[in-house]
């Protein structure tokens, strides 16, 4: 642009949402162990209660630390104001929580985390909130489960474990179209590699678990409002745009305009719900993304070399990635995903279960455990894990067969990481 | 509320509270481009503590209707016949930026309405470059990432501010001026540019001033706010430090704190 520049995506990976410590000087932000804060008198008290002075009351609905964490990636997700909270479920829920009850219904993309899948499927209907699962790739699909109930879209940037991408501007656009919000997970993207928001997503959720801490010691989720959604233009959402009687009759568009949806979220949801993460977890996950920008370069490069070695290795029938021309997002990949797509993915590996179980119990470098992102590789077999409580078409629908094994690419050397697949693959050779 | 001002619908917050008889009154006008939100904290502050709290939209923003208006004679002129259909009677005005123009042509142009003045990042011309009224005039995102990134201090951009925790800064200001609408920015700062005749308005204030500027205000610097501190009668200056041009956004218990003080100078001296 003709004028100033923003401050960049990496500097702020390092600094946003903080000034060295007031009191002490400290350049890593603090960790504010503290349930609550000293009120400077009466009328102090009083006026933060009512939302008239900004601060920290208690932590289970704001604290300094997480307040780091939750300006930090608003800033690189490019919206207006976060939650963190103590899971990426938690945040979801909070997500949901915040704009459905019961009698709602959500259209969701079939090819989901199975935790989210669960959410959705399992546990939502028992509160009277529905979910029609379909085909991310049809974005007309979303248009034709839609319901007089409907309240949101939600998927995922990239598919887990398919790595099925989204197409959030054809999405988010029949969204808008019918006055209703697009939530994406942005967990395995990270803002680094996409920013919904700029496509024409509404609300982004995390597992900062994952990518954003790296390092595998701190489970914690953070809700990210992108400001640009008209609640009061879609006239469906009265939990922004009428009275809540929950908080002195405010009404969170009126007051809060851009940020009326992460105010409810705050004001409601975190109050309420409870489910807050701890100001020791901010700093943790705090540590990863200070790095965000290096990992993600890391994982991505390493993920290539390892799908381009998986793609012509023998007793392997496919790898799913979207970076391969063959793969059916390819060009979508090429539009919203620029820089990578990401250090998670499945192949399919010859021979079922028997050869499955052969080739990651012969693994070395690779972990055997039910997570992804981490500085470390891992693998696990979805249809027996993170996916196993979903019957055979809704697997089907998820690009889940037997044969599938999904990948967590870490930070290591690429070429130990190709020499355990090939160790995999020799043992799953032999029983297959 | 809503009131019907010139025949259309004017929109203004008052603090999640109804206005009671009797009690003094407190009008907020915004900035170019923005609306009311940008006085929410302060506004449901003095809403809740004994006084009846306006902050509007002006004419063609936020939830008022109509055209904006194209000098900020008229918009002071608008302000006062607000304030009549309100019934606010005699009332405290505070203003930020383009607002606080607005306010300044409100109370020298209509003696007796008004009974303190609070001018928040303010300036005397209040310039503006060209590459920013272009770019509002062709209605294009740069407008707002500049005014964004002029308008707040390198530690408002950055963040970890004494502002609303979990809320960023940038993100929020470009929202809300994504809400004005085509129009409304290019405008309001053309409104800006021609005002030149602040000192003689300023002279004519007769009630007790506050300048409430910020010490990296890169806007309005305090330096540009001589010329009124010169020509008010009774004026009194506070420069908030380390905060840019977005003072109710960046330090919002600032602000308040010294409208607070203000405010309860004049009933000291009433």
């Amino acid at each position: 642009m003709a004028g100033p520049d923003y401050i960049a995506f990496d500097t702020l990976s390092l600094h946003a949402g903080q000034q060295p410590d007031p009191a002490t000087g400290a350049r890593a932000v603090p960790i504010y162990q503290s349930t609550s804060f000293v009120f400077r008198d009466s009328d102090h008290a009083a006026a933060m209660f009512n939302a008239e002075r900004p601060g920290h009351v208690y932590s289970r609905i704001t604290n300094p630390t997480n307040a780091v964490l939750e300006e930090r990636i608003t800033a690189l997700e490019g919206g207006v104001g976060a939650i963190t909270t103590a899971s990426g479920q938690a945040a979801m829920h909070l997500a949901i929580a915040t704009l459905l009850g019961a009698g709602s219904h959500i259209v969701a993309s079939g090819s989901l985390y199975g935790g989210s899948h669960n959410l959705l499927n399992y546990t939502l209907p028992r509160f009277g909130i529905e979910t029609t699962f379909v085909d991310v790739r049809n974005p007309d699909a979303f248009s034709d489960a839609m319901r007089g109930n409907t309240r949101l879209f939600y998927a995922e940037t990239l598919g887990n474990p398919g790595l099925e991408i989204v197409d959030i501007p054809a999405v988010s656009a029949i969204a808008h179209e019918h006055g209703i919000p697009l939530l994406i997970d942005n967990t395995f993207a990270t803002p680094y590699l996409c920013r919904p928001f700029d496509h024409g997503a509404d609300l982004v959720f995390h597992s900062a678990t994952k990518f954003l801490g790296g390092h595998g010691v701190a489970i914690g989720g953070l809700l990210v409002d992108g400001g640009r959604f008209d609640w009061e233009g879609s006239g469906k959402f009265p939990e922004l745009t009428e009275p809540y009687a929950g908080f002195h009759d405010m009404n969170f568009a009126e007051e809060y305009g851009p940020a009326a949806f992460i105010n409810r979220a705050r004001k409601e949801g975190a109050r309420d719900f409870g489910a807050c993460m701890s100001p020791t977890t901010a700093f943790q996950i705090l540590q990863g993304v200070e790095t965000l920008p290096l990992r993600m370069d890391k994982h991505v490069s390493n993920s290539r070399a390892v799908v381009e070695f998986l793609s012509d290795a023998n007793g392997v029938a496919g790898v799913s990635y979207p970076e391969r021309p063959e793969h059916p997002d390819h060009e979508l990949a090429k539009q919203l995903l620029p820089r990578g797509c990401g250090a998670v993915f499945t192949f399919e590996l010859e021979g079922g279960r028997a050869a499955g179980r052969a080739f990651i119990e012969s693994l070395g470098v690779f972990s055997h455990l039910a997570n992804v992102g981490d500085a470390k590789s891992l693998v696990i077999h979805p249809a027996s894990t993170t996916h196993h409580r979903m019957d055979g078409p809704a697997l089907k629908a998820a690009g889940i067969s037997e044969g599938t094994v999904r990948l967590s690419i870490g930070l290591e050397d690429p070429q130990d990481l190709i020499a355990d697949l090939k160790r995999g693959l020799r043992a799953a050779s032999k029983v297959s | 509320m809503y009131l019907n001002v010139d025949g259309q619908a004017a929109y203004a917050y008052t603090g999640a509270r109804q206005p009671v008889e009797g009690q003094p009154s407190f009008v907020f006008v915004h900035g170019s481009g923005l609306d009311h939100t940008v006085w929410t904290m302060q506004a449901r502050y003095f809403a809740h503590h004994g006084m009846n709290v306006y902050a509007v939209d002006l004419p063609g923003r936020g939830r008022s209707k109509g055209t904006p208006i194209d000098s900020i004679s008229g918009c002071g002129d608008w302000i006062a016949k607000f304030c009549e259909a309100a019934g606010t009677g005699p009332a405290l005005i505070a203003g930020h930026s383009m607002g606080s123009l607005v306010a300044l042509e409100a109370v020298a142009r209509h003696p007796g309405q008004f009974t303190g003045l609070a001018l928040v990042g303010t300036a005397v011309p209040m310039s503006v470059a060209d590459v920013l009224q272009d770019a509002a005039d062709e209605n294009r995102g740069e407008a707002y990432d500049m005014i964004t990134i002029w308008g707040h201090s390198m530690a408002g951009q950055v963040g970890g501010g004494p502002h609303t925790p979990g809320v960023w800064l940038t993100g929020s200001s470009v929202r809300l001026l994504e809400r004005g609408g085509p129009g409304v920015l290019g405008n309001d700062l053309r409104c800006c540019d021609e005002y030149r005749h602040g000192p003689e308005s300023a002279a004519k204030v007769d009630v007790p001033t506050l300048l409430l500027l910020g010490q990296l205000d890169m806007m309005t610097p305090t330096r540009a706010a001589r010329s009124l501190a010169e020509a008010l009668p009774s004026v009194k200056q506070v420069v908030i430090d380390g905060c840019g041009h977005m003072l109710m956004a960046e330090q919002p218990d600032a602000v308040l704190d010294e409208l607070i003080a203000f405010s309860e100078s004049l009933h000291a001296t009433a």
